[in-house]
């Protein structure tokens, strides 16, 4: 490419513009993405999750499994009753707990429980629940999702704030089968 | 008139757009494709266009917070004049135009018309036919109830599967770390923003195609596309034998969409807006969501894949569909375009159609899930109860008090996610039946800790009057001589007395 015609001097112009927008886009670029990713960015991800309180221990009687709800940690203002997430809490004997997330380990349904069959049954794939949440029936591929849980001056916390998935399970008790999709 | 006539022209002056519009509309089309056969696309775009109009005007109203979506909903069904009517319209529309574009497509492949040249428009339809779906999908999230948020959580829960970037990507779909407001809002700047925008853009280049390379001609059977000669032969097709597009053909398109608009219109008044159903409020945990009706059929797949091959076949499956849509005209670019000489064509869509159509029968009636109030709502036939033993009626009240009638039916009444039980004891003996009780097993789960044993006992004497009268129940030859002549002789007598 020479520069002795006036031609080729403007089209290495529009060439350098090209590339100067080129650059400038990369710039641009690089903050859209990283607002983008906003979600997973690590700092904010690890701080998805922290101990709430479901309640005072004589909510949850021994040997009963029961509904609780608490109000999720990382929350906008506008989030409304969104917000509010139930789950269930079984008291084995006084002593241990498990606390099971609502969602289904299928696909993320409210499973239900029946403490006349001791089940926990969802109403979208049929999938059902031993008391202990371990996989009675259907599609599930594991057992109940599981809180990590303590007591603390009569109060029992949960360790939760992000919405347990397959591929993304909340804590899982020592023993409970966990399987990375 | 005449004053209309100098503006007319006043405009076209500066516009220069007048000549285009007349070529445009003139332009030749081959004489049997004025056809009602080749009305469906520009219904499709007649839906679309109603779609944005309506869109515009729910967003006048509309509140895009996972706070207040759900109560401006309710404003609009009931506070605004015709709001209803309004989303009666929205919602209906975007089934007709599901519907139509579904249509369209399957008239294109019958006809042979993704073949050269038109590959390219074809390809660009599979992807409005994604992008339909896609609207479809988050239009049904901005209808913030209950089924909106399950549904989300189902979404989040296929995305959590994609190895290795999976909890990324649920968090990048929800905004956050749960279903809530963030989800709300990017679900609502796809489905008014960033899906609406393509669209006009692909609709815009599909239409401009369709006018280029001219509308596929009536497949003959015998009449062979090869790249070498069709644009000859199309041209020779239309400027000979042609038929210009205003008026000869487009009369019909006017029709059939305003046919389309007026059935939508009448679906809107007569059914009314779709819900939205219960507020989005995830500690109400008494509901069975269902999505709307064109994802029934993944519905019902998701709850028959085996466990095992879920995940795979959740990630393999939509891609080698989209690809197999993407590469179609590639390997049958050329030869037969009549459905008469394409009977695999035709079977792809006969078999496409009993397939889509059985699941979502299946998705509607949801045979998989059990019926969560049948144990305390839906009584045991008062005929299966008539001349029973105390024992058998106790069994009765344990079939009911432990859920059984959730997963079981009798007489067609409850569940059908276990197998039907008026004629259980046909098929099982009474050793069967404590063992399948107590262990479980096929599906179902074991009942073993939850029975006592005279639970169980009271519970396999009912099953085993469970057989049609005159025929008796299962037996175990074996049982007389194990047990001894007195032993088999009472349990033979006993509970299987008399039928239902």
């Amino acid at each position: 490419m020479t520069e002795s015609t006036g031609v080729s001097r403007r089209v290495l112009l529009v060439k350098l513009g090209v590339f100067l927008n080129g650059i400038v886009g990369v710039i641009l670029a690089v903050p859209i993405v990283r607002y983008i990713l906003s979600p997973v960015a690590h700092a904010r991800k690890i701080g998805y999750e922290s101990w709430l309180p479901l309640g005072g221990l004589e909510e949850f009687p021994a040997g009963q499994t029961r509904l609780a709800t608490y109000r999720n940690p990382v929350v906008n203002p506008w989030d409304g009753e969104t917000a509010d997430i139930a789950c269930w809490v079984r008291n084995v004997d006084g002593q241990t707990f498990q606390v099971f997330a609502i969602n289904c380990a299928h696909l993320g349904c409210p499973v239900r429980w029946f403490p006349q069959s001791n089940l926990f049954m969802c109403p979208c794939h049929g999938g059902a629940y031993y008391q202990d949440g371990s996989r009675a029936s259907g599609p599930p591929p594991r057992g109940l999702f599981t809180y990590h849980y303590r007591v603390d001056d009569g109060k029992l916390f949960i360790k939760a704030g992000e919405m347990p998935t397959t591929g993304n399970p909340t804590a899982s008790v020592p023993g409970a089968r966990r399987t990375c999709a | 008139m005449r004053v209309i006539r100098k503006v007319g022209e006043w405009l076209d002056q500066r516009l220069k757009l007048g000549e285009t519009i007349r070529e445009t509309a003139e332009h030749p089309v081959p004489r049997e494709t004025a056809s009602w056969f080749y009305v469906f696309g520009s219904a499709a775009l007649t839906c679309f266009i109603l779609q944005i109009v309506t869109g515009i005007l729910l967003a006048l109203i509309y509140v895009p917070s996972a706070g207040e979506a759900w109560n401006s909903l309710q404003i609009l069904n009931h506070d605004i004049s015709l709001g209803w009517f309004i989303r009666g319209l929205h919602g209906w529309g975007s089934n007709f135009m599901v519907a139509i574009v579904l249509i369209h497509m399957v008239q294109v492949f019958l006809f042979g018309a993704y073949k050269f040249p038109r590959e390219l428009t074809w390809m660009i339809g599979v992807f409005l036919l994604l992008m339909t779906l896609a609207m479809a999908f988050s239009g049904q999230v901005l209808r913030f109830d209950q089924d909106a948020y399950w549904g989300l959580g189902i979404g989040a829960s296929i995305a959590s599967r994609v190895p290795i970037v999976g909890p990324w990507a649920v968090n990048l779909m929800l905004g956050g770390p749960i279903i809530a407001g963030a989800t709300l809002s990017r679900f609502f700047a796809v489905h008014v923003f960033l899906v609406p925008g393509l669209l006009i853009a692909f609709v815009g280049v599909h239409l401009l195609m369709v006018l280029k390379l001219g509308v596929n001609e009536w497949p003959m059977p015998g009449r062979i596309v090869r790249r070498a000669t069709y644009v000859a032969e199309y041209h020779e097709m239309t400027h000979k034998a042609g038929v210009p597009f205003v008026p000869n053909a487009i009369w019909k398109d006017i029709f059939f969409s305003g046919f389309i608009l007026l059935s939508i219109a009448a679906c809107a008044v007569f059914l009314g807006p779709f819900g939205p159903s219960g507020q989005p409020d995830p500690t109400i945990i008494q509901t069975a969501p269902r999505p709307d009706f064109f994802f029934l059929w993944l519905y019902a797949v998701l709850s028959f894949l085996p466990p095992s091959a879920e995940t795979p076949l959740l990630m393999i499956g939509p891609a080698i569909g989209i690809v197999v849509l993407l590469l179609l005209p590639f390997f049958a670019g050329e030869g037969e375009k009549s459905w008469k000489r394409r009977p695999i064509a035709v079977l792809t869509i006969l078999l496409t159609a009993v397939m889509l159509g059985s699941l979502t029968q299946l998705g509607l009636h949801t045979p998989w899930s059990p019926v969560m109030d049948a144990w305390s709502s839906v009584p045991i036939p008062s005929d299966y109860l008539k001349g029973r033993t105390a024992l058998e009626r106790r069994g009765a009240l344990v079939f009911q008090a432990k859920q059984c009638h959730n997963c079981h039916s009798l007489d067609d009444m409850g569940g059908k996610r276990g197998p039907a039980l008026d004629k259980v004891a046909l098929r099982l003996t009474q050793d069967q039946l404590i063992r399948q009780v107590i262990q479980g097993g096929g599906n179902m789960p074991a009942y073993g800790k939850n029975l006592s044993p005279p639970e169980t006992t009271a519970l396999v004497a009912f099953l085993e009057t469970l057989h049609p009268t005159g025929q008796p129940p299962a037996g175990n030859a074996a049982r007389a001589v194990v047990l001894g002549a007195s032993a088999a002789g009472s349990s033979a007598a006993g509970p299987s007395a008399a039928g239902p």
